[in-house]
C-alpha cells in the first residue's frame, strides 16, 4: 500500500499517529514522519479517514475511495504527452482523467522508476526509518497511461508536434505538458565531484547511495560529514546526520541557514537550533576545494581552515531541467519555462502558446498576489495545484480556463522542529514575531513589505498559519496591530534580512524574478 | 442581524427543538454571523467557523472584564480550581495540553490509544451479549457503559465510584447554572484520588499504575509537572468530556443505523465502512453542537460584518457541518462523500483532545452493534433528548429486539 501525506495541509493534529502508530510517527510536537509504503492495514485506512485536514492519500483502488471517472464525450480525441513523471506529472495525469479526458495519455521520465515522493528522502529515508526505494506516490488504479520510463526527452519540435527521445524515437502529441522539474546542482569542480564520498540529494538513487554511506556498516560509521549549503535540503541532511549520531559540519556562504528562503532574521534562529543540536555550523564561508585520493579526505574552507571529512553532501540548490527545450522556441532559461497564470507556455517572443503547458518546479508564472511577479516555486503544494490547473486548461474551452492563483506554501522538518511557511517571506523588508516565543521554539513570524503582510513562517505553530494565509490574501497591513493571544510583549519589527538576488538564485525556495519572460536570460 | 434571526437561535437553545435543530440551523446560516439579544455573536457557516477556530484574536479564556457579560458555565472559579486547558489561551493552554498529552499519545506514548482496540472490542462484545432478549435501551446498556469504563480505566478512576460521580456530573451538566456543590464534590473526589497516587508512590515499593492520573502526578518532562490543582482540573475535564461526548457519538450513530437501515446493511457487507460512517456521523449529527464562551480580543471583520472587541462568540459547529458550500446535499447522510473535512471535533489548537479515542470507541462500538440491529426496531422516534443544547444526544434509545 502506498501513502503520501500532503504536509502542506498537515497541521500536526497527530490523529494518524494515535490510530496507526506503526505507520505514522510524531517527532516533537507537530512534525509527522511516516512510512510511505506500510503494510496494507485497517489502521492506516482509519488514520487516513481521521485526518482533520484530509491530507493523507492512499492508493485509490476501491470504489468508495474515489469518484468514478465521468468521461465526457468530445474531449477524448487526441494525444496528450506529459514530460516528467514525478509529482506534477502524475497529478496532472490523474486530473486529466478526472476531467474526463479519454484520449491517449503518455508519461515520459528519464528515471526508471514510477512516480515517487521526494520529501521523505532527506528525512525518514536517509535516517534509515524507511527504505529510500519505497516512497512511491499513490495513484488511482485506472489511469490508463503509457509509461515511457528510463528515457530522456532530448528535444521538442514544436512545428512538427513531436518530442524527441534519447532512444532515437519521437513521440507525437496534440497537447504537451512540460513537468521536468529540477535536478540537484552538481559540485562545481567535476574532478572533486567524482571522488568517493561526494554526494548530492535529489533522486531516489542519490538517497540510496547516501543512506548506505551514513548508516553504520559492520559496526563502523563514517567520520565527519560536511554539508555544503544550509538551505532546506542541507539543513535536513544535517538534522538526519545528527539524529544518527554523526559529526556534522555545515558550511554556508550566507549569514545564516535558510537565509535564501526565510531571510537572516529568522535564519539566525535556525542557526541557533543547529548549534543546539551539535552541528558545527559555519556561516559566511565557502568551500575552496575538496581534497582526496580517490576518496574524500579533506575540505579547505575559504577562511583557511582545513577539515578532515569522510562524506561531503553538496546541497547547492537545483538546476531546472530545461536543456532539452533550448532550441524549441519556448521562453526558457535558468529560471525555468515561462508560462501564463493558466500554465500555457510563452514562446521566446513572449507570445503565449495554445497547446504547450507547464507545471511544477520547472514553471515560472506570474502571481497576481505578489504584484504579478513571475514566481518559480520549488514547492510540493505548488506542483500539485499547478498540475491540476494545467490539466483542466488542457482539456477545457477558452471560456473555462482556470488561473493558477496559488498562495505559496512549504514546510521543512529539521531537528525535531516543524517549519512551515505561507506567502513569500522573501518578498519582505521587515519581520516581526507575531505569536509565541522564539526561546521556546514555538512561534509565528509575520513578514511585511512596505506596510503590507506578505508572508508568515511558523516554527512548531502550524495551526495558526491558516489565519495568516487569509490575511495575506486580503493584503492586510503590516505589522499586525490587533490584540491576540500569546502576543509577545517586546516584539518589534526588524529587518527581514532577505539576501540579494545572486544568493536567491542559488538556494531560494521562492524566487521573485522580474516581470517579463523575455528577460529570463539576463539574470545569470 | 434581525430579531427574527436572533430568535431562531433562541429556538435552537429551546429543548422543544432538541430532536431536530437542523432546519433552524439552515435558517441561521443565511446570516453567517448573527447577534443575539444578549449580544452574543453566533457564527454558522463552515468557512466563518473554521476561520475563527484559527484566529488568534479569539480567546477561549473566561475574560469577564473584557466581555460585555460574564459567561456562564465555566467550571473554573466556581470550585476554586484553575481553568482547564479548554478555557485557557496559549501559552498556558499549550503547556497544559502538552503535559496531558505526554502519557496519552504521541510522541511520548504513541501506542496508548491504538492498543486499546482489543479491549474495546471485547467490552463492546460483552455489552451486546448481555442485551436482554426483548427490549434494550441502547444508551443505558451500550452507549454509556462502554466509554465510561474506558475513561475510568484510562484515568485510573475506580469504576465502583461511577454512580457517585455520574450523579455529580449529571447535576452539573443539566443545571442551567452549573451546580457548585456537585462540581466541588467531584473536585474533592478527584483531588483525593490524586493524593492517593502521590502517597502510594512515596510508600514502600508499590508498582505505579499505568493510568493517566498516576502518570500526570509523577511524570516529569521538558515542561515539568502539573500542579495538584492543575491536575485535578485536567482530570475533571477528561472525566466529564471523556465519556459524555462519546456516549452521544455512539448513540447518534446507532440512531442513524436504526433510521436508515441501508447503512446497517452496508456495514455488514463492508466492515471497513465503519470508519467513514463514524466520520459522517460526526458531520451529520455531531455530539458537540456548538462551542460557546469564546471572546473577541479585537474587532474581527468576518462575512460582511464585524465582531466587536469584547463580544462573546458562539461557534455553531453543527450548522457549519451542514453548510452546502462545503458539503453538497448536506442533509443527506453519505459516508462516501469526499472531501470529508468536518467540524465535529472543532479545529485549531483546541481540537478535541480525546478525538482519537472517541473515534476508535465509536468505530468498535458500531461494528459490534450493527449485526444486532438487523432485528431491532426503534420504539420511540424521535427519542427523548438530553436537555443540553451543546452536548446533543438521546437520553434513551429504546429498541425492540425480535
Amino acid at each position: 500500500m502506498r501513502v503520501v501525506v500532503d504536509l502542506t495541509k498537515c497541521q500536526g493534529y497527530a490523529q494518524c499517529a494515535f490510530l496507526a502508530p506503526s505507520a505514522f510517527q510524531m517527532q516533537g510536537e507537530e512534525t509527522l514522519l511516516y512510512d510511505p509504503s506500510p503494510a496494507e492495514d485497517a489502521q492506516v485506512r482509519r488514520a487516513a479517514a481521521a485526518c482533520p485536514v484530509q491530507a493523507i492519500q492512499l492508493d485509490r483502488v476501491a470504489a468508495h475511495d474515489m469518484p468514478l471517472l465521468g468521461v465526457t464525450p468530445g474531449v477524448g480525441a487526441g494525444r496528450i504527452v506529459i514530460v516528467g513523471a514525478s509529482l506534477a506529472g502524475l497529478r496532472a495525469a490523474e486530473a486529466l482523467r478526472e476531467e474526463g479526458w479519454s484520449g491517449s495519455l503518455t508519461l515520459i521520465d528519464d528515471e526508471p522508476y514510477g512516480p515517487y515522493d521526494r520529501p521523505p528522502l532527506s528525512k525518514q529515508a536517509l535516517g534509515g526509518h524507511i527504505r529510500p526505494d519505497r516512497t512511491g506516490l499513490p495513484h488511482r488504479a485506472d489511469l490508463d497511461a503509457n509509461w515511457l520510463l528510463g528515457v530522456r526527452a532530448l528535444g521538442l519540435d514544436l512545428p512538427a508536434r513531436r518530442v524527441q527521445l534519447s532512444d532515437g524515437t519521437a513521440v507525437p502529441f496534440d497537447r504537451l505538458l512540460i513537468a521536468t522539474g529540477v535536478r540537484a546542482r552538481p559540485w562545481p569542480v567535476p574532478a572533486e565531484g567524482a571522488l568517493d564520498g561526494m554526494f548530492v540529494l535529489r533522486t531516489r538513487d542519490d538517497a540510496i547511495a547516501l543512506q548506505q554511506r551514513l548508516l553504520p556498516r559492520d559496526g563502523s560509521r563514517p567520520g565527519r560529514v560536511l554539508v555544503v549549503g544550509a538551505g532546506f535540503t542541507g539543513s535536513e541532511v544535517a538534522s538526519t546526520c545528527r539524529s544518527l549520531g554523526l559529526e556534522v559540519t555545515v558550511a554556508e556562504a550566507a549569514r545564516t541557514p535558510l537565509e535564501g528562503a526565510l531571510g537572516s532574521a529568522i535564519g539566525s534562529i535556525a542557526a541557533d537550533i543547529q548549534r543546539e543540536h551539535g552541528v558545527d555550523l559555519r556561516c559566511g564561508v565557502t568551500v575552496e576545494r575538496i581534497e582526496g585520493d580517490r576518496r574524500v579526505r579533506r575540505a579547505v574552507l575559504s577562511d583557511g581552515e582545513v577539515l578532515d571529512v569522510d562524506v561531503v553532501v553538496a546541497a547547492l540548490g537545483g538546476l531546472r531541467n530545461v536543456e532539452w527545450l533550448e532550441h524549441s522556441g519556448l521562453a526558457v532559461g535558468p529560471w525555468g519555462v515561462a508560462c501564463d497564470a493558466g500554465c500555457r507556455a510563452f514562446d521566446v517572443n513572449g507570445v503565449v502558446t495554445d497547446d504547450v503547458f507547464v507545471a511544477g518546479d520547472v514553471a515560472r508564472a506570474p502571481n497576481a498576489l505578489f504584484g504579478y511577479q513571475f514566481l518559480a516555486l520549488e514547492h510540493w503544494a505548488n506542483a500539485v495545484a499547478q498540475a491540476e490547473v494545467a490539466a483542466h486548461n488542457m482539456v477545457s474551452d477558452e471560456s473555462d480556463r482556470w488561473p493558477h492563483l496559488h498562495m505559496p506554501q512549504f514546510w521543512s522538518a529539521q531537528f525535531g522542529n516543524n517549519i512551515k511557511s505561507v506567502g513569500v517571506p522573501t518578498f519582505a523588508d521587515e519581520v516581526v514575531i507575531a505569536q509565541g516565543s522564539v526561546a521556546d521554539r514555538r512561534f509565528v513570524a509575520a513578514y511585511g513589505y512596505k506596510g503590507r503582510l506578505t508572508g508568515a513562517v511558523a516554527f512548531n505553530h502550524a495551526k495558526w498559519l491558516p489565519f495568516y494565509k487569509r490575511l495575506i490574501e486580503q493584503a492586510a497591513p503590516f505589522p499586525p496591530e490587533f490584540d491576540r493571544v500569546d502576543r509577545p510583549d517586546d516584539a518589534l519589527p526588524v529587518p527581514a534580512g532577505v539576501p540579494d538576488r545572486a544568493l536567491l538564485a542559488r538556494d531560494a525556495t521562492v524566487v521573485v524574478t522580474g516581470h517579463r519572460p523575455t528577460l529570463v536570460r539576463s539574470i545569470r | 442581524m434581525t430579531t427574527a434571526v436572533a430568535s431562531v437561535f433562541n429556538a435552537v437553545l429551546d429543548p422543544v427543538n432538541r430532536h431536530d435543530p437542523y432546519p433552524l440551523l439552515t435558517s441561521l446560516r443565511r446570516t453567517p454571523v448573527t447577534v443575539t439579544a444578549d449580544g452574543t455573536y453566533v457564527v454558522s457557516t463552515f468557512d466563518a467557523i473554521a476561520a475563527l477556530l484559527h484566529d488568534p484574536r479569539v480567546s477561549s479564556a473566561d475574560i469577564s472584564d473584557l466581555a460585555e457579560k460574564s459567561s456562564s458555565g465555566a467550571t473554573s472559579d466556581l470550585v476554586g480550581l484553575p481553568p482547564s486547558f479548554l478555557r485557557l489561551d496559549p501559552p498556558a493552554h499549550d503547556r497544559l495540553r502538552r503535559l496531558a498529552t505526554r502519557p496519552f499519545g504521541p510522541p511520548h506514548t504513541p501506542h496508548r490509544v491504538a492498543d486499546l482496540e482489543p479491549t474495546l472490542a471485547s467490552l463492546a462484545g460483552s455489552l451486546v451479549a448481555a442485551f436482554p432478549p426483548s427490549t434494550v435501551d441502547l444508551v443505558d446498556q451500550f452507549a454509556y457503559p462502554l466509554p465510561v469504563q474506558v475513561i475510568c480505566s484510562l484515568l485510573g478512576v475506580p469504576m465502583a465510584d461511577e454512580p457517585r460521580f455520574r450523579a455529580w456530573i449529571d447535576e452539573a451538566l443539566i443545571a442551567v447554572q452549573p451546580d457548585r456543590t456537585a462540581l466541588a464534590d467531584l473536585a474533592q473526589y478527584l483531588g483525593d484520588l490524586v493524593d492517593q497516587r502521590l502517597s502510594a508512590l512515596s510508600g514502600p515499593a508499590t508498582e505505579p499504575g499505568d493510568d493517566l492520573l498516576t502518570a500526570l502526578a509523577t511524570d516529569s518532562g521538558p515542561d515539568g509537572r502539573m500542579s495538584r490543582s492543575e491536575l485535578v482540573s485536567t482530570a475533571m475535564l477528561l472525566l466529564i468530556a471523556g465519556h459524555e461526548t462519546t456516549v452521544n457519538l455512539i448513540a447518534n450513530s446507532a440512531l442513524v443505523l436504526l433510521r436508515q437501515p441501508v447503512w446497517r446493511d452496508r456495514l455488514l457487507e463492508e466492515p471497513e465502512m465503519v470508519v467513514p460512517f463514524v466520520e459522517e456521523v460526526l458531520r451529520y449529527d455531531p455530539p458537540v453542537q456548538m462551542l460557546p464562551w469564546r471572546t473577541a480580543l479585537d474587532d474581527i471583520p468576518l462575512a460582511g460584518t464585524t465582531i466587536p472587541r469584547g463580544a462573546s462568540i458562539t461557534l455553531l459547529l453543527a450548522a457549519g457541518n451542514r453548510d452546502p458550500e462545503q458539503f453538497p446535499e448536506p442533509d443527506r447522510f453519505a459516508p462516501d462523500r469526499r472531501p470529508a473535512q468536518h467540524l465535529g471535533f472543532g479545529d485549531g489548537i483546541h481540537y478535541c483532545f480525546g478525538a482519537p479515542l472517541a473515534r476508535l470507541e465509536a468505530q468498535v462500538a458500531i461494528a459490534a452493534l450493527a449485526p444486532v440491529l438487523t432485528r431491532a426496531r426503534l420504539l420511540e422516534d424521535p427519542p427523548e433528548y438530553r436537555l443540553s443544547a451543546v452536548l446533543r444526544g438521546p437520553r434513551h434509545l429504546r429498541v425492540a429486539l425480535g
